[in-house]
């Protein structure tokens, strides 16, 4: 058992840091998030260059290697600079079910774009009345001999906006709410019946909601097994979300440390205001919430790296602990920023927001708990 | 980062289950369980334990330590938390030992050390005074340079066990000129020597646990000083953080926890199991994510310690999250008892409600009020972290 990391990790987190602290200033961040594509395709091909995009496929593919633990790193120092380009749809979501397909046809076919930026992807499995629910799916896919015809609508598409490929949940057997019967699809955005309408979300990425009217694909473009995409999905979430949760313990070591020291530097009746016990008590409380949050992300991402039965269990956790810890770190930075933590110009703010985003991102605390329970109460 | 046992881990898990089954028989539970026979129970446990070398398990190998690597210790405390085996009693084993083998004489570690690990001393500990509690230094118990003996005079309180101890080891004041944590000094003190008087204090569990101890003329010799006069401060605040980390109790959550779950499944409310109901399973998983999160907490300190770093103020962050969840399951395990967690009947017997687990379930939640109180209150905890992790 241990908990420190190999000499290649902190080499990448350093290259990672280091890239933060001078290409993702706040003031340029913001820039950033108000133009039309939500992020840089610059920074894009940097990371493509620097192997950030390789990480999580294998060395037979041209990729790093890596482990859920490399991803997490990566996406710790990314909160750390609310970095906006779409890693997280692209390469974990979108990249991480092609990569657990078992196709090889398709993972030669769109893995090698994946790493050298070339793709950007997106995973299309949430609809308008599906909530957190992977296995609430209306849109059909209809066979018709060796063809699919998908019809439906998918909200709140994490870069659905930009994705040039879409892998799409649909029903191909079973009833809306069946685990069972849901197929994934590999969609080109740009074929015939596929529309895109775009949108912001409040921490400044890019969405979409893809309409599929009679989209006619290829049995070649189903993703895994035909009816068992659920399983798939599952697991990719799993890994993705030991990743945001490193994006989260980011986010939320840098709402605390900046709360800290703000109370060391601002003065109130002619002392710092970090003098009060008041709150420095609610301090420790939020210190005590990050390193418990952390703790259970390295259970959670130890888990999915080592496949243990618990990972599902661990993963609800450390979701629902994000979430709680996550409201209350946030709610204290605000709090005691006082006054200049309502305004959109300081930084505090966009980082209380990204958290919010966090804590919704594939079941909110209330949906994991209640998940959690059904594993950790069964008879 | 890995959570993997190797071979060698999971053939000494092996070996500790084999161990819980030979030797923590139904017959030392009940003797365990009642009072007349817990003292000498306890001390066979513990002596069983020292046989294996199990004992003194954050001990140096070369005083007999147990050598366990982080993973060792979580292994062991997790199996004996699923065989319900208690722990060890932490006066002698966790807080004056890491005292004598750190500031002690060659002729103190000789003497006392090997009477701790055969559990052949029962210790207790003299911190608390009437008008020194989370402002500790503020002892007034005084001892007094009188040819080769200290003579001590005032009283300890809240000392849990005084009446089993063989021993106790005791802060005094040998100097009251300068600042009040300088002329504090450490000292082993035998229970038998004359003068010595333990009072009872009956708690609001209604268990004689806790005790007031009064010090008229005791002479100690000045050979049962530990390292100089006037620094025993020093020595005190060592062992304070080995105290704090063993209160975290994440094991012993953990096993209570599971009881308590076995009892929400059997408790009916108009037929339906307490289980089912929505309030009870989100307060249930409240706390079972937050001990999932301290078990790690601990296992991160622990490396963290086994890599040479001593446990700091992380170990007040241990104390904190440990004893709220304690009082969590405390307090939950009295929902399940509804009415019945006020029935009071006295003595050993339990079984007049219908309902077993509720006696204990008053008499634990009682006592375990005082959690946040002991070892540094909580709030004392909050100063600590605050000052020395967040620089305030």
């Amino acid at each position: 058992m241990n908990f420190s990391f190999s000499e290649e990790q902190n080499m990448l987190r350093d290259s990672i840091s280091k890239f933060v602290q001078d290409q993702y200033e706040f003031s340029v961040r913001e820039k950033l998030a108000k133009t039309e594509l939500g992020f840089s395709a610059e920074n894009w091909q940097t990371f493509a260059e620097l192997g950030w995009l390789s990480i999580p496929f294998s060395e037979e593919m041209g990729g790093f290697g890596g482990s859920v633990v490399d991803s997490m790193i990566l996406m710790e120092e990314f909160g750390k600079g609310l970095v906006l380009e779409p890693f997280i749809a692209t390469v974990l979501l979108f990249g991480g079910v092609i990569n657990r397909s078992g196709n090889s046809a398709m993972m030669e076919a769109n893995i090698p774009s994946i790493i050298d930026g070339s793709t950007q992807g997106a995973l299309a499995c949430f609809e308008r009345q599906s909530r957190f629910e992977l296995s609430d799916v209306k849109t059909q896919a209809t066979k018709h001999g060796d063809q699919y015809s998908l019809s439906g609508e998918k909200s709140v598409v994490y870069n659905g906006a930009s994705a040039d490929k879409i892998i799409v949940s649909a029903r191909t057997s079973g009833g809306q709410y069946d685990n069972d019967g849901i197929t994934l699809f590999l969609v080109d955005a740009n074929v015939a019946g596929v529309e895109s309408t775009g949108y912001r979300m409040m921490d400044g990425q890019m969405v979409a909601n893809i309409t599929l009217n009679d989209v006619v694909l290829s049995r070649e473009s189903i993703v895994g097994q035909l009816d068992k995409g659920f399983l798939l999905l599952q697991k990719v979430v799993n890994e993705t979300l030991t990743a945001v949760g490193g994006e989260a313990i980011g986010v939320m070591d840098k709402l605390h440390t900046a709360t800290v020291e703000y109370t060391k530097a601002r003065e109130q009746f002619g002392v710092a205001i970090g003098s009060f016990q008041a709150l420095q008590h609610r301090m420790v409380e939020t210190f005590m919430a990050c390193e418990q949050t952390r703790s259970l992300l390295y259970r959670a991402v130890c888990s999915v790296a080592e496949d243990k039965d618990e990972a599902t269990k661990d993963v609800l956790a450390l979701k629902t602990m994000i979430g709680r810890a996550g409201k209350l770190i946030g709610d204290e930075a605000l709090q005691i920023h006082g006054g200049i933590g309502m305004t959109d110009e300081l930084d505090i703010g966009h980082y209380v927001k990204r958290l919010m985003m966090i804590n919704t991102f594939f079941g909110d605390a209330d949906y994991s708990q209640q998940k959690f329970a059904e594993l950790s109460l069964a008879a | 980062m890995d959570t993997t046992f190797s071979a060698e881990d999971l053939a000494f898990r092996d070996e500790v289950r084999v161990f819980l089954a030979n030797t923590f028989t139904d017959d030392l539970k009940a003797r365990l369980s009642a009072k007349s026979t817990y003292k000498a129970a306890q001390v066979e446990w513990q002596q069983s334990l020292n046989n294996q070398g199990w004992f003194a398990v954050n001990w140096p190998t070369e005083y007999g330590g147990s050598g366990w690597t982080p993973t060792q210790k979580f292994i062991f405390e997790n199996e004996r938390s699923l065989a319900g085996a208690p722990g060890t009693i932490p006066f002698g084993v966790s807080m004056v030992a890491p005292v004598i083998y750190g500031f002690g004489s060659d002729e103190q570690k000789a003497r006392f050390l090997p009477r701790i690990l055969n559990s052949e001393d029962w210790w207790c500990q003299g911190y608390s005074e009437p008008g020194a509690g989370s402002d500790l230094a503020a002892l007034k118990t005084k001892a007094v340079l009188d040819g080769d003996d200290y003579v001590v005079n005032g009283a300890k309180i809240w000392t849990t066990y005084a009446q089993l101890a063989d021993w106790i080891f005791c802060l005094v004041r040998t100097d009251s000129s300068g600042k009040k944590q300088d002329g504090i000094s450490f000292l082993l003190i035998d229970m038998k020597t004359p003068g010595i008087k333990v009072n009872p204090i009956i708690g609001i569990d209604n268990q004689h646990t806790l005790n007031e101890v009064e010090f008229n003329e005791v002479r100690v010799p000045k050979a049962n000083l530990i390292g100089e006069q006037d620094k025993g401060w020093t020595y005190a605040k060592a062992l304070l953080s080995h105290e704090r980390t063993a209160i975290a109790g994440v094991a012993q959550s953990k096993r209570h926890l599971s009881e308590l779950k076995k009892v929400a499944a059997v408790e009916l409310s108009a037929g339906k199991p307490l289980l089912d109901d929505p309030s009870i399973r989100k307060n249930i998983t409240d706390i079972e994510i937050e001990l999932m999160a301290l078990e790690y907490t601990e296992l991160r300190v622990l490396a963290a310690a086994a890599a040479g770093s001593s446990p700091g103020a992380e170990s007040s962050l241990l104390k904190i999250k440990g004893t709220e969840i304690q009082q969590s399951i405390q307090k939950l395990r009295m929902d399940l008892a509804g009415v019945y967690s006020g029935v009071f009947v006295g003595g050993d017997i339990d079984s007049l409600s219908g309902h077993e687990f509720s006696d204990k379930a008053r008499v634990e939640y009682m006592y375990g009020r005082a959690a946040t109180v002991y070892g540094g209150s909580n709030e004392v905890q909050k100063n600590i972290i605050s000052k020395f992790v967040l620089g305030l």
